[in-house]
Parts: structure tokens; sequence; C-alpha cells
């Protein structure tokens, strides 16, 4: 028998530690120690109830345990098989209590569709993938559907761009199937831009197969032969698993010609992208993989009807694909019953910043952004105070507290003023200061810009220039006017979606964190401690024993003393010139005192 | 290799696989054969999985384990990578995180060998679409 | 046809017009920055990169409002929309989008070259910017140039017009945009040197850049200092082209034709000797007409000969051939271009004449032409260091210096060019519009080839703005296949086909760089895009042609008598000498360029 004790830093606060003591202790006590065995676990990710101990191998779940509950917990469940009903978890929806936890809704919270082989199968083994139930979706379009039944079944799953825009994906591929050519063909954007962003990757990385079969569904579906994806040469893993999962897939006839004795003709090249974030837009993207200059044009005409080489082209996203064979294979109906009202299905989130589980996760739209953070994050780290979310990369936008219980989805996050993008989520805590974050995702902006359209090359940078000053203490009112109309002018007149959406996380933060802006404006403060120049070093001057170690430390010779002598002190006190001070910190370092503080 | 040459053909072929995989995990020795997963994308590569797992398949030669070890994509625990997952023949596989030599060898020589339970088990927590 | 609606003003419109035709259909004029468009001539550029155009659609083909402003360039009309083009937040975006463009401009207008001729300064004007209201960075960026376009990348706007022009246009390639963001300049690849890239300094990209990015290496005060030398002699030449140009830089229509005002102003400005191109051109069409004759002659008697024969008068072209088509040499006539063959009659025939010594000599030639420049400068061209052609000017620089020497154009009385080389026929005049050599040489070559007079001796099939025209002309029995082309992205499709066995049997063809020829020259007054500035000098370059007593090259009495004193005969060996040239591959600067 096992105990598992949670070790996730939210229920070790909340004492897990003296929780395992007890347990070890008691079953010592009771001569038990080599019959059950006790361990700390990593973070169940259900912070909101924890501490948590679940007993094995009857997959018991206790939340809320408390040291003192540990004997009843022994006596009880342990020794007579008893379990303590009180401690059991209890559904909100029935108010039942469950033992078992795999009947917890709470492990409904990810569901993993985009993922579903990811972690499970070797990807560059294509029978454990045939053994999932790969390439089924492309057998039932080619023997029992035809092209259009397919593009039916896409639009009723309800399936959106998993990019970012959301486009339902269906209607992408009537419209392009519309426009039939000789030659036509299905792009795969893996151009997977946004920092902190991964979850193409990994799907590439874990589930090649998934895209493979999905481009191959789209290609018959919209009368394409030619398969072309779009990668980024920084992904040389995901590039080895896609070409091998290729090689794999013509060697058992699931690709190149007369696939699965059908007639259907469909093949696979890969194209290599240089990372340039603007590349990610699908007419970059096209115009990138024909050797030219990787800038958007604007749209339309769209490329359904002149893409690639000027001839229909059908672009998507890696996880959108990703979807489409399970779609097929568990039809429309299925998929229909996950997610929200408009946006079905799942999405993939790469979690990240100050949170405990830092990771991948896959949750049916319309999750709750507190259900993140909380209950599958694990909290935000050091038990600190939520401040902020931002979704959607460079495009997206920083939500706040009180969207906690939004339902995540395309259109709700656009309403609350960020976007879906491609599935980048940092959390922020009371130490990210939201000026500087702003600052973060323009300059990424500026940096990514391809300088074509005037808004986004030069508005850009003098939003820049502006938070700069900001920043720097050099900011007025009027720079924060300013830059309210410039972000609205980039907003409405750039050209492509980059240069449109750059200005979400300014926008955004002005909206929800006006306050910290003024203050770095008219007071002159970084209430996060995060701006070096608003930053003020001060000695407190009755803790100050005189001893000069810090003016010694000091590089900038900005520290001497004073003619202040505090009571019980021997030497007078130090000071610090502000004006010298370059805020390297060597001063605080080797305080002994804790006499020098940071304002 | 043939070619799939249709739907049935690659149904059938589905089953004889689902099959094999189900024996090579029961294994002819159902007692002894256990099947350790490593998570090797990109990240868990970068956190020294490819390492780790190496030497646990030198380890598990010396302990003479019989252990079938396969690569696989992100588990999507990136806050304890590496990870691996190791399956106990008739158990629910149990997932390991923050992998480094020492704690392989732990995993061997505890959990496999005397399933006694490592500290550090990432409790599964989300639900895959079969 | 479909209805929309703009500024509350109803139209129709054909299906595929853009908001901005329409609107300006409807008498709106919705300003512009990057749009650039030659009507009837395939040239548009419409990034829809400056957004400055940008419009609000409150009804799009939904019935809903569109959620972003939409650039009326790049923007199709569809049944029942709604357009305004002056809302609050359109006039807020435009003016905000001209302020930052401002903000990343040196602003030194007053010092500019294209001060009063700038669109981006119109555009400022218009909009009433009187201050910009942010400070920060200027993108800055090496000076270059070439001996014809000199480069001030920090005033470039990022229309993008040089490269629809360099690329698909000219097909030469010289010029892409580079780097990202704020730092996005256009430029030759890998940065270099323009003069060491596949540039053959047509300069059609200075004549459509708004702004004073690309401008024209400016000869005024070279040729000033010429002329207030004592010791020097100065000999001025005019292209056919610039005549009918001229005057639209003093106010005049254009099409108005100057031909005795220029001549009158050049003698006020100081030259010693105001000669005329045509006059050469009326030498050349002897010279390459006769070589044409030849070659024809050689393949009617089955002997290897280079047929078609190309037209080498422009001096962009042939840097474009010897860059692209190093292994199709031989094609092109050996004749000198006019200006080459001026200045070699100049400084040889004319300087002996007059008992001055060549280095005493200073030749000056009013081009349409950026690459003009270029080509005087060309080593084979002079003799021990000295050139044949000692400065280009174009049409801008000569008005410049007019307007400078306080010269009232306007009011001049007209006067004649002086003699020997002033005297010209109407098939030198038409040199300077599309075609017009072609039909200059063929009025010359049948009279030669068949000893008779040509019954009608306005060849219409080559006339007019076509990107490409081919025609036959009956020789007395003999069909002589010609083709005409402008635009290097046409004469190259020529060359591929001549590289391909020459498969329509052209045994002519004449090419020039520029959009329409001569008259749609890079030295010539800034067309702005209006095309029908162009058809204008086209024009008044055949009404020229009509009101000439001669208009046949080989009745030039002047010509003739050349021939006559000097030359003795066409082909012969002195002109051989003097008027024909050979041409180098120059291949590795398209390689450097990684083509």
């Amino acid at each position: 028998m096992h105990v598992l004790c949670c070790g996730g830093t939210g229920c070790h606060a909340s004492a897990s530690a003296q929780i395992i003591e007890n347990f070890k202790q008691i079953l010592a006590e009771k001569g038990l120690q080599d019959e059950v065995q006790v361990v700390q676990t990593g973070c169940f990710g259900f912070c909101e109830k924890g501490p948590i101990v679940k007993i094995m191998p009857d997959n018991t779940f206790y939340t809320q345990v408390k040291p003192e509950d540990v004997e009843k917990i022994v006596n009880e469940h342990i020794i007579k098989g008893r379990k303590v009903t009180d401690l059991l978890y209890m559904d909100p929806e029935n108010q039942e209590h469950v033992s078992d936890s795999k009947h917890m809704g709470f492990y409904r919270k990810q569901l993993r569709i985009a993922l579903r082989n990811c972690g499970f199968v070797n990807p560059e083994n294509i029978d454990e993938c045939i053994a999932r139930g790969g390439y089924e979706g492309l057998g039932k379009c080619l023997t029992e559907m035809t092209p259009q039944q397919v593009i039916d079944e896409v639009t009723k799953s309800g399936l959106r761009g998993r990019g970012g825009a959301g486009f339902p994906t269906g209607v992408k591929w009537g419209l392009c199937a519309k426009n039939k050519c000789d030659e036509m063909y299905v792009i795969c954007n893996a151009d997977e831009g946004d920092p902190g962003a991964f979850m193409d990757r990994s799907i590439m990385e874990g589930d090649p197969h998934s895209i493979v079969e999905a481009m191959a569904i789209c290609g018959y579906a919209i009368g394409a032969t030619h398969g072309l994806v779009y990668i980024r040469a920084e992904y040389p893993l995901a590039i080895h698993r896609l070409q091998v999962a290729i090689a794999q897939a013509r060697e058992y006839g699931l690709l190149g010609n007369d696939i699965m004795g059908t007639g259907f003709n469909f093949d696979i090249e890969l194209r290599y992208g240089a990372g340039a974030f603007v590349c990610g837009e699908e007419t970059a993207l096209i115009h990138s993989m024909e050797g030219k200059r990787g800038e958007p044009t604007f749209k339309p005409p769209f490329p359904a009807v002149a893409g690639y080489m000027m001839k229909p082209s059908n672009v998507n996203n890696v996880e959108t694909f990703a979807n489409v064979p399970i779609i097929i294979t568990k039809g429309a109906d299925w998929f229909q019953t996950i997610g929200s009202e408009k946006s079905k299905g799942t999405k993939v989130f790469a979690l990240a910043g100050q949170i405990n589980n830092v990771g991948l996760i896959e949750v049916p739209m319309g999750t709750t952004l507190r259900d993140i953070i909380y209950e599958i994050g694990g909290g935000i780290k050091g038990g600190r105070q939520f401040k902020a979310v931002q979704t959607g990369g460079p495009s997206g936008g920083c939500l706040t507290t009180k969207h906690l219980d939004t339902q995540i989805d395309y259109d709700s996050l656009v309403a609350a003023g960020s976007m879906m993008g491609s599935g980048g989520m940092v959390v922020m805590d009371e130490t990210s200061c939201m000026v500087a974050i702003a600052k973060f995702y323009l300059e990424f902006t500026c940096e990514e810009s391809c300088g074509k359209c005037s808004p986004c090359r030069i508005g850009n940078k003098r939003m820049l220039e502006i938070l700069d000053k900001i920043t720097d203490g050099r900011g007025t009112m009027e720079d924060l006017q300013e830059l309210r109309n410039l972000a609205a002018v980039i907003k409405d007149a750039a050209l492509c979606g980059l240069g449109q959406t750059s200005p979400n996380p300014v926008l955004s933060t002005l909206d929800n964190f006006w306050d910290e802006y003024v203050e770095h404006v008219v007071d002159k403060k970084c209430r996060a401690g995060v701006c070096k120049k608003l930053m003020r070093y001060e000695i407190d001057k009755d803790k100050c024993i005189g001893c000069g170690k810090c003016a010694k430390n000091c590089p900038a010779e900005a520290i001497s003393k004073t003619n202040y002598i505090a009571e019980g002190h021997k030497l007078p006190s130090m000071e610090i010139d502000p004006t010298k001070c370059i805020k390297c910190g060597a001063c605080i370092s080797g305080c002994k005192f804790n006499a020098i503080s940071v304002k | 290799m043939a070619k799939v040459k249709s739907l049935a053909e690659l149904k059938a072929m589905r089953e004889k696989l689902q099959n094999t995989i189900d024996t090579r995990e029961r294994g002819d020795n159902p007692e002894a054969l256990v099947q350790v997963k490593v998570a090797m994308a990109t990240c868990g590569i970068a956190a020294g999985a490819k390492q780790v797992m190496e030497h646990m398949m030198e380890k598990a030669d010396e302990l003479k384990l019989a252990i079938v070890f396969t690569q696989t994509g992100c588990m999507g625990y990136c806050h304890a990578e590496p990870t691996i997952e190791v399956k106990m023949p008739g158990k629910d596989p149990v997932v390991f995180g923050h992998v480094d030599n020492n704690r392989a060898d732990e995993i061997l020589t505890k959990y496999v060998m005397n399933n006694e339970m490592v500290e550090g088990i990432i409790p599964v927590n989300y639900e895959t679409i079969g | 046809m479909i209805n929309v609606t703009i500024d509350n003003k109803h139209i129709q419109v054909e299906p595929g017009t853009t908001i901005l035709k329409a609107a300006r259909q409807a008498g709106i004029d919705i300003p512009t920055l990057c749009y650039f468009e030659l009507a009837g001539m395939k040239f548009e550029n419409k990034p829809g990169g400056c957004r400055v155009c940008v419009v609000e659609v409150v009804k799009d083909f939904n019935g809903k409002p569109r959620r972003n402003l939409a650039p009326a360039c790049a923007t199709d009309c569809v049944e029942g929309m709604e357009v305004l083009t002056h809302s609050p937040r359109v006039i807020n975006a435009r003016k905000t989008v001209v302020e930052l463009i401002l903000s990343d401009h040196p602003n030194d207008c007053l010092q500019c070259e294209k001060s009063g001729d700038c669109e981006l300064q119109t555009l400022a004007q218009k909009l009433g910017i009187r201050e910009i209201p942010f400070k920060g960075a200027q993108s800055t960026y090496r000076k270059d140039q070439t001996l014809s376009v000199m480069r001030d990348v920090d005033k470039c706007v990022m229309c993008r017009r040089c490269e629809t022009m360099c690329n698909t246009v000219q097909s030469v390639g010289a010029l892409s945009a580079i780097n990202r963001g704020f730092n996005a300049v256009v430029a030759p690849a890998f940065e270099m040197n323009l003069a060491e890239s596949s540039c053959v300094n047509c300069g059609q990209c200075v004549q459509v850049c708004p702004v004073g990015a690309l401008t024209l290496v400016d000869n005024i005060s070279d040729v000033m200092k010429a002329i207030n030398d004592p010791t020097k002699t100065v000999v001025v030449q005019t292209a056919p082209a610039v005549r009918v140009a001229l005057g639209e830089e003093f106010g005049m229509e254009p099409g108005t034709i100057v031909t005795g005002k220029m001549a009158a102003a050049l003698r006020q400005l100081g030259f010693d000797y105001v000669f005329d191109t045509d006059w050469s051109a009326d030498l050349t069409i002897m010279e390459e007409g006769t070589e044409l004759l030849g070659r024809v002659k050689k393949f009617l008697n089955g002997e290897k000969t280079a047929l078609p024969l190309f037209t080498s008068c422009c001096p962009g072209w042939v840097s474009f051939y010897e860059k692209n088509f190093p292994d199709l040499l031989d094609y092109p006539s050996t004749a000198k271009s006019p200006q080459q063959m001026f200045g070699a009659v100049a400084k040889n025939y004319f300087a002996q004449k007059i008992g001055v010594k060549r280095e005493d000599m200073v030749v000056v030639s009013i081009m349409p032409c950026l690459a003009k420049k270029s080509e005087c400068a060309r080593d084979e061209f002079k003799v021990n260091g000295n050139p044949d052609v000692d400065f280009s000017l174009t049409t801008r620089e000569f008005a410049h210096m007019i307007k400078q020497c306080n010269i009232d154009l306007n009011n001049l009385p007209e006067e004649d060019f002086d003699s020997p080389l002033g005297q010209s026929t109407g098939a030198a005049v038409i040199f300077g519009a599309t075609g017009g050599v072609m039909e200059a040489a063929v009025r010359t070559a049948y009279e030669v080839y068949t000893g008779k007079p040509l019954a009608n001796i306005d060849l219409e099939v080559v006339r007019g703005l076509e990107g490409m025209k081919e025609a036959t002309v009956d020789f007395n029995g003999l069909p002589v296949h010609v083709g005409v082309c402008y635009g290097l992205a046409n004469a190259r499709k020529m060359m591929e086909e001549v590289r391909n066995g020459n498969p329509r049997g052209f045994h002519f063809i004449e090419v020039m760089a520029c959009p329409g020829g001569c008259i749609g020259g890079a030295g010539q007054p800034y067309h702005h895009g209006n095309s029908d500035i162009i058809r204008k000098r086209m024009e008044a370059t055949y009404r020229e042609d009509a009101g000439k007593p001669i208009r046949k090259s080989h009745e030039n009495p002047d010509i003739i008598a050349i021939y006559k004193e000097y030359y003795g005969e066409p082909c012969g060996h002195l002109s051989h000498e003097q008027l024909h040239t050979h041409y180098f591959d120059k291949s590795q600067h398209v390689e450097a360029c990684g083509e």
C-alpha cells in the first residue's frame, strides 16, 4: 500500500511536510512502516483543495487534509479499510463524495484530442500510430466519403483555425475547393513563432503522423495532390520526425500514388522557414515558400484563390490539422459535444510564467482561466498573488483578476481585449511590471515587423520609444494619450494581422492597469520594482551602523557618510546620492544589517 | 513493407498491431516485462532525457531487467523534465518527473524491482481520447 | 456594373474597380503615396503599404461594417458597398500615418532635389500637417551612387515603386527590400553598391520615386564651369525627346513643342555651338539601316549572320544585354547611339573643321535619360582619356539651369540650331517615341533596298504605347518582320525568344528601356504616374515629324554632305572606326546579385 502526499508548492505551503511526517510517525508506531510506503509526489494541480493525499492502490483521493487528520486516515482507512468520508472530494455539481479519483471531474479539466498520441506513441514508429487508429480517418474519407462530405463533416464539427484567428476550417476548405484547378496546394503552417509557444512543435514531435494524415484528408477534400509543410529550421527534431513519418507513410502507401488503392494521389514536401515571425501570416508564408521576401500582401486575393505559385492553396495550422483525423473517425457530432457554443473542441496552451505547473496543457474550449491557473497550473509560484495572464503572445493582451472566470474561447478572449493566438499563456504575479510586459511584447513586434506598412514599421517603433520614456521615468500624461491614439491607428490601419494586433499588449495593459502607467508617469514609481531607472536605493539611518561596507562596494562612489549618529550607534550613518546611484545592488548584498532597501 | 491497399487492410493491420503491442506489454513473462516511455520532445531532450534513457538502458541490463524502452512525444509536464512513464504489467502507468541518472537508478531498484514508490511521481491530470 | 456609395455619392462601376478608382470616378480624390499607376501601360504598384489611402467601409459585402480601415488602392468595390473617405476615424488615421512617415524622414525639404516635386511634401501640405508629435530614432543608411543614380535611403518611405519598376517592368532585379521593421529599406542584394549590381542605370526608379530617396547625379556645375572657361569650346546637342517635354517645367501644357525656344535658351546659357542630336539620329539610321540590310542580304544568301538585329541607341538596354545576355552580343547593332555618334563627329570631324584641339572642346548632351550619363563615361568612348561626350545633362537639369540663369523660356523668341550638325529630318524626331527608330529605319532601308520611294511613310503599326508590337513590312516581295518593345522585361522576353531560335522570324527589333521610349525617360520632367503626359509627348513627337520638310534620314542634305566630305559611305572604314562600337560580357554583375 502507498500513501501519496502532494509535494507541490501549494500543498507544501499548507503543511504537506507535516502530514508526511505524521504519517511516517503514526505508521511506525503501529508497526506498519514496511507495509505502507509514504511518498511525496509532484503537484496534483488541484491546489485549491490541497493538501492532497492519495491512497493507492484503491485510488482514494483525500482533499484539504490537515496534519491532525492523519491519525484518522491511518486508523480508519489503512487499518480498517473504511474510507474517511468527510475528507473525500465533494463533487460540486451533485454534492456527492467521490472516492475514486478516476471519477473526479477534475480529471476532465484537461482533455487531450490534438495531443492524443503525444507521450503515448513512439512518433518514429508508424505501427504504433496505426495501432492507435492512425490513417483510418484518411481511409474512411477515401473509401466512404465524397470530398464534399469531408468538407461538410469538418464544417459541421465547428473546428476553427488554431493558429489564432479562429476561421472555420471547413468553410476555408470549401472556399478553396470551389476554385478547382489542376494544381492546388495543401499547406501546413508550422512556423510557430510566438515567444514561449511550442504547441505545434510538440505535436509534430509527438504525433507527426496525424499531420501527414490530416493533410492528405484535406488534399482529398479540396482536390489537391501536393502538400507543403512550412516549418521553422530551428525545429530540427520536428523536421526529423516529420521526415521519418512521411517516409514511413510513403512506404506503407499512405502517401504517394494510388493511396489505399483508391486512385487518390497525395504527397508532402517540407519547406524551411528562417524564423521570421511574420511568416506565420499566410500570405507572407506563401511568399517565403516561393523564395520571395517574407512579407504579407493585402487580402483579397486570398490563398484559396491565388496562393502558392498563384494557385489555389489552403493553409492550416499544425494544431488544426491534428484535430482533423479524429473528427473524421469519431464524427462531427462527437466533436461538437466538446467546447463552448461557438468554439468547439479543445485548445492546447503552453502554460508559462509565474505558475507552479509550467507545461503543455489541452483544455476544452470554455474552460475558465481560473481552472487553468489554479486547478491545472497549480496556482501561482511561491503563493504570491495572481496579477495578470497574457494570452495570444505578441498579438494578445493581458487579462486580469476580473477576467479569471472568463470562459476562454476565440470570441470571449477578443471581447476581453486579448485573443486566442496560437496558444501562449503567460501567468504573471505582483513581481511583474505591466508597463515592462507591454514593452517586452512590443519589442518583439518591432523586431519581427517586416517593415512593409508604415503604421507597423514606424508606429510600433514610436510606441516603443514612448514606453521607453515611461519606464525611464521621463513619461508624461500626454505620452499616455499619444500611446492610445497610436495604438488605435495601428490596429485600424496596419496591413496584416501582425500589425493589426501588435498594439494589443499595450492597449490591454492601458485598459486593465491604467493606475500602473500613471504611477510610472506621475509618481515615477514602478510598484513591481522592475523598471530599474525608477528604483531608489535608500539607507535606513537608524539601522545603519556606519561600517562603510556599502560605500566600499559601490562602484559609482554614490555612498557617503552623513552627520547623523543613530541612538546606540557609534558611527554616523551612510547615505546614497540618487543622482550617482546606478542601481547595481552591490550595496544591498554587502549590508549585514538590512539597512538598505529599494523603493 | 507491402503497401496498404484498402481501408479494410488498414483496419486488419491495426488489430494485429494492437495485439502485438499488447503482447509486448504482457510479454512471454508477464511478471517481468516492464515498459518505459521517455518523453523525447525537444524540451525533454534539452533537459537530458536522451542521456537518462541511455543510462537507464545500461542500468537495466546490469540489473538483468527485461524492460522495453520507447521514446515518445511531449507529455506536457515541462515543469518536470525529463519525464518518464513506467508501466508495470497489470498496473496503471506511473509518471516520474525530474529524472536524472540517480533517480533513474532509484526508479529501477525501488519501483520496478520492489514495487516501492519513489518520490516525485507526477499525477496524470488529463484524459486522452483513444 | 455594381453599385457603390462613396461619401454618400452613389455611383456605378465595373466589377473589379478599386475603391480608389471608383472614388476618382465620383470626383473624390483620395490621397495616396505608395500607389502608382501608368494607366494603359501595364504598370501598377499597389503594395498597400503606406496606408495613406485608407478608408472606412461602413457597409461591406455582408451588410456589416468592416472591422479595419481598408486601403482604397487595393480593395475592390463590391455590390452595395458604402465607403467614407473623410470620416474622423479616417482623417485621424491618415494624418497619424503621414506624421509617422514624416517622423522618420530627414525633412530637409529646402535642400532636397525633390522639393516642389515631392509627393510626400504635397501630401503633408494637403493634410495640413503643422507639427510632428513623435520624436524618435531616424533610420540612417549609407549614401550610394552610380554615375547616374543617387541613393539617399534615409528618405525612403518604402513605397516599393522602385522595386516594382526594377523587378517587374525592367526585370533588372537590382533593388529589393532588405532588413526588417524599422530598419527595412530598399537596397541592392547583399547591400552591395548599386554600381556593382545588376543595375543598368535606366533610372526608372528615380522617375517613380515619390520622394528624394532616389535622384539623379547632378552635373550642372560641371557644365557651368566649362561654359565659363574661356579656353573651352563648348558644344551642345539635344535629344529628340527633350523638345516635347521641357515646356512642362515652365508651366506649359504637356506636348508643347519648344524646339526653337530651347535652341535660343542654350545659346543664352553660353554654349558656343548649339547642335542637335537629331542630326546624329539621322546618321545612326544610315549606319544601322545599312548594317541591317547587310545582315539581311547575308541571311538571304544563306551565310551565317546574327538576325534579328537589335537597335543599340538605348544605353540602359545596352547595359542590360551586356549583363544578362553575354551569349547574344553579336545581335545588337554595332552602331553607336546618336549621343555617342554626335560626340565622335564633334570631336573628330567638327573639331578639326573649326581648328580646335580635342582637349579644348567640351561636348555636352541634353538627354531625357539617366543612362546617358553612364554611357558617355564608358572607356571605349574615350580617346586618350578624353571622352567624346564630356557631360550628359537631363531635361530636368537643363530646366534648372535655365531657371538659375534667369531665362524666361516662355517668352523667348525661337531660334534655329547651328550648322553643320543641326539640321535633321522627321525620321530623327521620332527617335524619341517607342517604335520611332524602327519607323525611321524602315523609311530609309526600304528605299535603299528597293530603290523605290516608300508610298506611305507613316508606319502606323509600330506606333502607340503598346509594350510589345510586331509588324511585317513588304520590301518589294521580301517580307521584313520587325518587332518593337519598351520595358526591359519585354526586351528579356524578346531576347529569350531569339535565344530559343527566333521562332517568329524577326529581322529587326527595336528596344527602349523606358515606358513609351525616350519621351518617358528617367531624365524627363516627373510625370507622377500620369500616362496622359507620356501620350501627349508622343503626339507632339509625331506632330513635329509631320511638319518637317524632309522626313527620311537619307535625304538629310547635311548627312549626304558629311558622307561625301568625310566618311565616304555608311559602314565604311572610317565610320566603323568612329561610329561603331563593340560590347562586353558584364554578366559578373548579375551573378554578384545571386541570380
